[in-house]
Protein backbone atom coordinates (compact mmCIF):
# COMPACT_ATOMS: atom_id res chain seq x y z
CA UNK A 1 0.00 0.00 0.00
CA UNK A 2 1.13 3.40 -0.99
CA UNK A 3 1.05 6.53 0.58
CA UNK A 4 -1.84 7.77 -0.88
CA UNK A 5 -4.17 4.37 -0.70
CA UNK A 6 -3.36 4.99 3.54
CA UNK A 7 -4.65 8.30 3.63
CA UNK A 8 -7.71 7.52 1.57
CA UNK A 9 -8.46 5.02 4.11
CA UNK A 10 -7.41 7.21 7.02
CA UNK A 11 -9.46 10.01 6.20
CA UNK A 12 -12.70 7.75 4.91
CA UNK A 13 -12.97 5.28 7.67
CA UNK A 14 -12.20 8.77 10.49
CA UNK A 15 -14.92 10.91 8.96
CA UNK A 16 -17.62 8.09 9.21
CA UNK A 17 -16.19 7.45 13.10
CA UNK A 18 -16.04 10.70 13.59
CA UNK A 19 -19.98 11.70 12.82
CA UNK A 20 -21.09 7.98 14.15
CA UNK A 21 -19.42 9.10 17.37
CA UNK A 22 -19.77 12.32 17.75
CA UNK A 23 -23.15 12.38 17.08
CA UNK A 24 -23.78 9.70 20.61
CA UNK A 25 -23.44 12.12 23.13
CA UNK A 26 -25.69 15.31 21.53
CA UNK A 27 -28.11 12.50 20.42
CA UNK A 28 -28.14 11.15 24.58
CA UNK A 29 -28.03 15.01 25.22
CA UNK A 30 -30.87 16.54 23.45
CA UNK A 31 -33.06 13.58 24.50
CA UNK A 32 -32.86 14.46 27.81
CA UNK A 33 -33.46 17.68 28.04
CA UNK A 34 -36.46 17.40 25.80
CA UNK A 35 -37.52 15.44 28.08
CA UNK A 36 -36.93 17.15 31.30
CA UNK A 37 -38.10 20.34 29.34
CA UNK A 38 -41.74 18.63 28.64
CA UNK A 39 -41.88 17.38 32.00
CA UNK A 40 -41.30 20.99 33.06
CA UNK A 41 -44.28 21.97 30.59
CA UNK A 42 -46.49 20.01 32.05
CA UNK A 43 -45.62 20.95 35.33
CA UNK A 44 -45.96 24.62 34.70
CA UNK A 45 -47.31 25.43 31.75
CA UNK A 46 -47.20 29.51 32.60
CA UNK A 47 -43.47 29.39 32.09
CA UNK A 48 -43.78 27.92 28.55
CA UNK A 49 -42.30 30.83 26.68
CA UNK A 50 -39.12 30.83 29.27
CA UNK A 51 -38.87 27.43 29.22
CA UNK A 52 -39.21 26.88 25.49
CA UNK A 53 -36.60 29.90 24.42
CA UNK A 54 -34.05 28.22 27.06
CA UNK A 55 -34.76 24.85 25.84
CA UNK A 56 -34.25 25.94 22.15
CA UNK A 57 -30.84 27.80 23.02
CA UNK A 58 -30.09 24.53 24.87
CA UNK A 59 -30.52 22.68 22.14
CA UNK A 60 -28.41 24.84 19.79
CA UNK A 61 -25.50 24.16 22.16
CA UNK A 62 -25.57 20.72 22.53
CA UNK A 63 -26.22 20.46 18.47
CA UNK A 64 -23.50 22.58 17.74
CA UNK A 65 -21.19 18.94 19.22
CA UNK A 66 -22.32 17.29 16.82
CA UNK A 67 -22.11 20.15 13.87
CA UNK A 68 -18.26 20.51 14.67
CA UNK A 69 -18.07 16.55 14.32
CA UNK A 70 -20.07 16.83 11.06
CA UNK A 71 -17.54 19.96 9.85
CA UNK A 72 -14.66 17.67 11.00
CA UNK A 73 -15.66 15.06 8.50
CA UNK A 74 -16.72 17.13 5.53
CA UNK A 75 -13.52 18.35 5.84
CA UNK A 76 -11.99 14.87 5.80
CA UNK A 77 -14.12 13.95 2.62
CA UNK A 78 -14.30 17.30 0.65
CA UNK A 79 -11.06 19.17 1.93
CA UNK A 80 -8.21 17.00 3.47
CA UNK A 81 -5.50 18.80 3.18
CA UNK A 82 -3.39 15.68 3.47
CA UNK A 83 -5.00 14.49 0.26
CA UNK A 84 -4.29 17.18 -1.62
CA UNK A 85 -0.93 17.08 -0.24
CA UNK A 86 -0.17 13.93 -1.84
CA UNK A 87 -2.15 14.54 -5.29
CA UNK A 88 0.26 17.85 -5.51
CA UNK A 89 3.13 15.62 -4.87
CA UNK A 90 1.99 12.76 -7.42
CA UNK A 91 0.72 15.65 -10.19
CA UNK A 92 4.55 17.24 -9.81
CA UNK A 93 6.55 14.11 -10.16
CA UNK B 1 -19.37 18.65 -5.06
CA UNK B 2 -20.85 22.16 -4.58
CA UNK B 3 -19.55 22.71 -0.78
CA UNK B 4 -20.79 26.77 -0.55
CA UNK B 5 -21.67 29.72 -2.33
CA UNK B 6 -17.82 30.29 -2.49
CA UNK B 7 -17.44 28.40 -5.04
CA UNK B 8 -19.88 30.00 -8.07
CA UNK B 9 -17.73 32.56 -9.42
CA UNK B 10 -19.53 35.50 -11.22
CA UNK B 11 -16.75 37.58 -12.85
CA UNK B 12 -12.82 37.08 -12.52
CA UNK B 13 -10.13 40.13 -12.93
CA UNK B 14 -6.53 38.81 -11.88
CA UNK B 15 -6.94 38.85 -7.81
CA UNK B 16 -10.21 39.62 -7.58
CA UNK B 17 -13.15 37.35 -7.52
CA UNK B 18 -16.62 37.97 -7.63
CA UNK B 19 -18.24 34.82 -5.73
CA UNK B 20 -21.67 34.07 -4.94
CA UNK B 21 -21.18 34.79 -1.40
CA UNK B 22 -20.61 38.15 -2.53
CA UNK B 23 -23.20 38.99 -4.64
CA UNK B 24 -25.91 37.52 -2.35
CA UNK B 25 -24.65 39.11 0.53
CA UNK B 26 -24.85 42.69 -1.10
CA UNK B 27 -28.02 41.50 -2.61
CA UNK B 28 -29.89 40.59 0.73
CA UNK B 29 -28.23 43.84 2.03
CA UNK B 30 -29.53 45.75 -1.12
CA UNK B 31 -33.38 44.36 -0.27
CA UNK B 32 -33.36 44.64 3.35
CA UNK B 33 -32.08 48.28 3.19
CA UNK B 34 -34.52 49.39 -0.10
CA UNK B 35 -37.32 47.71 1.31
CA UNK B 36 -37.43 49.03 5.12
CA UNK B 37 -36.23 52.42 3.44
CA UNK B 38 -39.53 52.22 1.20
CA UNK B 39 -41.60 51.06 3.73
CA UNK B 40 -40.66 54.05 6.53
CA UNK B 41 -40.86 56.66 3.99
CA UNK B 42 -44.35 57.81 4.36
CA UNK B 43 -45.15 56.27 8.34
CA UNK B 44 -48.61 57.02 9.54
CA UNK B 45 -49.26 57.43 13.57
CA UNK B 46 -52.88 57.08 14.00
CA UNK B 47 -55.21 54.20 13.49
CA UNK B 48 -55.05 53.68 9.40
CA UNK B 49 -51.80 52.12 8.51
CA UNK B 50 -50.20 50.35 5.29
CA UNK B 51 -49.87 46.49 5.65
CA UNK B 52 -46.31 46.79 4.98
CA UNK B 53 -46.07 49.39 8.39
CA UNK B 54 -47.97 46.74 10.55
CA UNK B 55 -45.81 43.64 9.71
CA UNK B 56 -42.13 46.40 9.83
CA UNK B 57 -44.18 47.19 13.84
CA UNK B 58 -44.52 43.03 14.36
CA UNK B 59 -40.87 42.36 13.35
CA UNK B 60 -39.39 45.08 14.99
CA UNK B 61 -41.62 45.14 18.51
CA UNK B 62 -41.11 41.11 18.41
CA UNK B 63 -37.69 41.38 18.24
CA UNK B 64 -37.54 44.07 20.90
CA UNK B 65 -39.55 41.62 23.08
CA UNK B 66 -36.95 39.19 22.65
CA UNK B 67 -34.30 41.10 23.71
CA UNK B 68 -35.56 42.78 26.75
CA UNK B 69 -36.41 38.65 27.61
CA UNK B 70 -32.99 38.09 27.47
CA UNK B 71 -32.23 40.65 30.38
CA UNK B 72 -31.15 43.73 28.56
CA UNK B 73 -33.36 46.19 30.47
CA UNK B 74 -33.20 48.85 27.43
CA UNK B 75 -33.56 47.11 24.16
CA UNK B 76 -33.63 50.56 22.00
CA UNK B 77 -30.22 50.55 22.26
CA UNK B 78 -29.42 47.47 20.94
CA UNK B 79 -32.06 46.66 18.29
CA UNK B 80 -30.03 48.45 15.89
CA UNK B 81 -27.24 45.59 16.26
CA UNK B 82 -29.42 42.44 17.26
CA UNK B 83 -31.87 43.03 14.80
CA UNK B 84 -29.44 43.34 11.68
CA UNK B 85 -28.47 40.38 12.58
CA UNK B 86 -31.26 38.51 13.15
CA UNK B 87 -33.19 40.60 9.82
CA UNK B 88 -29.69 38.98 7.95
CA UNK B 89 -29.31 35.47 8.90
CA UNK B 90 -33.20 34.61 8.87
CA UNK B 91 -33.95 35.94 5.35
CA UNK B 92 -30.42 35.02 3.90
CA UNK B 93 -32.08 31.13 4.98
CA UNK B 94 -35.56 32.10 4.17
CA UNK B 95 -34.64 32.63 0.36
CA UNK B 96 -33.25 29.31 -0.09
CA UNK B 97 -36.30 29.13 -1.35
CA UNK B 98 -35.55 31.33 -4.47
CA UNK B 99 -34.39 28.47 -7.36
CA UNK B 100 -30.37 29.24 -7.93
CA UNK B 101 -29.75 31.07 -4.70
CA UNK B 102 -27.26 30.12 -2.39
CA UNK B 103 -27.16 30.97 1.56
CA UNK B 104 -24.50 33.30 1.75
CA UNK B 105 -24.64 31.76 5.45
CA UNK B 106 -23.38 28.58 4.12
CA UNK B 107 -19.66 30.03 3.94
CA UNK B 108 -18.28 30.15 6.68
CA UNK B 109 -15.64 33.38 5.84
CA UNK B 110 -19.69 35.34 6.28
CA UNK B 111 -20.19 33.43 9.21
CA UNK B 112 -16.82 34.31 10.81
CA UNK B 113 -17.55 38.01 9.88
CA UNK B 114 -20.67 38.48 11.70
CA UNK B 115 -19.13 36.09 14.86
CA UNK B 116 -16.60 38.78 14.66
CA UNK B 117 -19.34 41.61 15.02
CA UNK B 118 -20.43 40.17 18.10
CA UNK B 119 -16.85 39.51 19.26
CA UNK B 120 -16.17 43.26 19.12
CA UNK B 121 -19.78 44.40 19.77
CA UNK B 122 -19.64 42.60 23.25
CA UNK B 123 -16.56 44.37 25.18
CA UNK B 124 -18.31 47.67 23.17
CA UNK B 125 -20.98 47.55 24.83
CA UNK B 126 -20.00 46.49 28.04
CA UNK B 127 -17.19 49.22 28.17
CA UNK B 128 -19.66 52.02 27.41
CA UNK B 129 -22.36 50.15 30.13
CA UNK B 130 -19.65 50.04 32.76
CA UNK B 131 -16.69 52.14 31.81
CA UNK B 132 -13.17 50.69 30.62
CA UNK B 133 -12.13 49.37 34.28
CA UNK B 134 -15.86 47.83 35.07
CA UNK B 135 -16.05 45.92 31.83
CA UNK B 136 -11.83 44.59 32.65
CA UNK B 137 -12.85 43.92 36.13
CA UNK B 138 -16.16 41.61 35.04
CA UNK B 139 -12.91 39.03 33.62
CA UNK B 140 -11.64 37.77 37.55
CA UNK B 141 -15.23 37.26 38.16
CA UNK B 142 -15.92 35.69 40.70
CA UNK B 143 -11.69 35.00 41.19
CA UNK B 144 -8.80 36.17 39.95
CA UNK B 145 -8.16 32.67 38.73
CA UNK B 146 -10.61 32.33 36.51
CA UNK B 147 -9.05 35.04 34.17
CA UNK B 148 -7.01 32.75 31.75
CA UNK B 149 -10.58 30.66 31.57
CA UNK B 150 -12.61 33.73 30.99
CA UNK B 151 -10.42 34.79 28.18
CA UNK B 152 -10.51 31.52 26.73
CA UNK B 153 -14.51 30.97 26.86
CA UNK B 154 -14.48 34.67 24.90
CA UNK B 155 -12.57 33.40 21.97
CA UNK B 156 -14.11 29.95 21.54
CA UNK B 157 -17.70 30.94 21.72
CA UNK B 158 -16.56 33.25 18.90
CA UNK B 159 -15.69 30.39 16.84
CA UNK B 160 -18.36 28.54 18.09
CA UNK B 161 -21.20 31.14 17.00
CA UNK B 162 -19.21 31.00 13.67
CA UNK B 163 -18.74 27.21 12.69
CA UNK B 164 -22.08 26.64 14.09
CA UNK B 165 -24.16 29.00 11.56
CA UNK B 166 -21.97 27.41 8.82
CA UNK B 167 -22.17 23.84 9.81
CA UNK B 168 -26.03 24.02 10.38
CA UNK B 169 -26.62 26.11 6.81
CA UNK B 170 -23.85 23.93 5.25
CA UNK B 171 -25.71 20.53 5.79
CA UNK B 172 -28.89 21.65 5.09
CA UNK B 173 -27.72 22.56 1.28
CA UNK B 174 -25.45 19.10 1.35
CA UNK B 175 -28.23 17.24 2.93
CA UNK B 176 -31.00 18.28 -0.09
CA UNK B 177 -27.70 17.60 -2.42
CA UNK B 178 -27.14 14.35 -1.70
CA UNK B 179 -30.58 13.68 -1.11
CA UNK B 180 -31.77 14.85 -4.40
CA UNK B 181 -29.53 12.04 -5.91
CA UNK B 182 -31.00 9.18 -4.01
CA UNK B 183 -34.78 9.96 -3.92
CA UNK B 184 -35.49 12.83 -6.96
CA UNK B 185 -38.98 13.20 -5.72
CA UNK B 186 -40.89 14.93 -2.68
CA UNK B 187 -38.60 13.74 -0.25
CA UNK B 188 -36.09 16.36 -0.76
CA UNK B 189 -39.11 19.00 -0.58
CA UNK B 190 -39.91 17.56 2.78
CA UNK B 191 -36.08 18.02 3.95
CA UNK B 192 -36.01 21.64 2.22
CA UNK B 193 -38.79 22.53 4.48
CA UNK B 194 -36.88 21.26 7.86
CA UNK B 195 -34.09 23.60 6.45
CA UNK B 196 -36.46 26.77 6.41
CA UNK B 197 -36.95 25.99 9.74
CA UNK B 198 -33.55 25.18 11.13
CA UNK B 199 -33.05 28.47 9.54
CA UNK B 200 -34.83 30.32 11.64
CA UNK B 201 -34.28 28.59 14.68
CA UNK B 202 -30.39 29.59 13.79
CA UNK B 203 -31.18 32.92 13.53
CA UNK B 204 -33.10 33.33 16.33
CA UNK B 205 -30.14 31.09 18.48
CA UNK B 206 -27.50 33.72 17.07
CA UNK B 207 -29.40 36.96 17.98
CA UNK B 208 -30.36 35.27 21.47
CA UNK B 209 -27.06 34.20 21.80
CA UNK B 210 -25.71 37.39 21.22
CA UNK B 211 -27.98 39.35 23.57
CA UNK B 212 -26.67 36.85 26.12
CA UNK B 213 -23.19 37.71 25.80
CA UNK B 214 -24.09 41.60 25.48
CA UNK B 215 -26.29 41.02 28.98
CA UNK B 216 -23.60 39.35 31.03
CA UNK B 217 -20.63 41.84 29.47
CA UNK B 218 -23.64 45.28 30.70
CA UNK B 219 -24.94 43.80 33.68
CA UNK B 220 -22.95 45.36 36.76
CA UNK B 221 -21.29 42.94 39.49
CA UNK B 222 -23.85 40.45 40.74
CA UNK B 223 -24.89 41.51 44.49
CA UNK B 224 -23.98 39.48 46.84
CA UNK B 225 -26.52 37.20 47.73
CA UNK B 226 -28.73 38.19 50.80
CA UNK B 227 -28.28 36.11 54.31
CA UNK B 228 -31.15 34.30 54.43
CA UNK B 229 -33.12 34.36 57.29
CA UNK B 230 -32.96 32.25 60.32
CA UNK B 231 -36.23 30.19 60.02
CA UNK B 232 -35.72 27.70 62.73
CA UNK B 233 -35.90 29.76 65.83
Amino acid sequence: MDNMTLIAIASIVTAGLTIALGSIGPALGEGRAVATALSSLAQQPDAASTITRTLFVGLAMIESIAIYCFVVSMILIFANPFWNHVIAQTASK
Amino acid sequence: MHLSSDETIFWQHGFFKLNGTIVFTWGLMFALAVGSMLITRKLSTDLKRSRWQNLLEIVVTGIEQQIEDVGLRNPKKYIGFLGTLFLFVASASLCTVIPGYDPPTGSLSTTAALALCVFVAVPFFGIAEQGLGGYLKSYMEPTVIMLPFNIISELSRTLALAVRLFGNMMSGAMILAILLTITPFIFPIAMSALGLLTGMVQAYIFTILAAVYIAAATRGPRAKPAPTPDITA
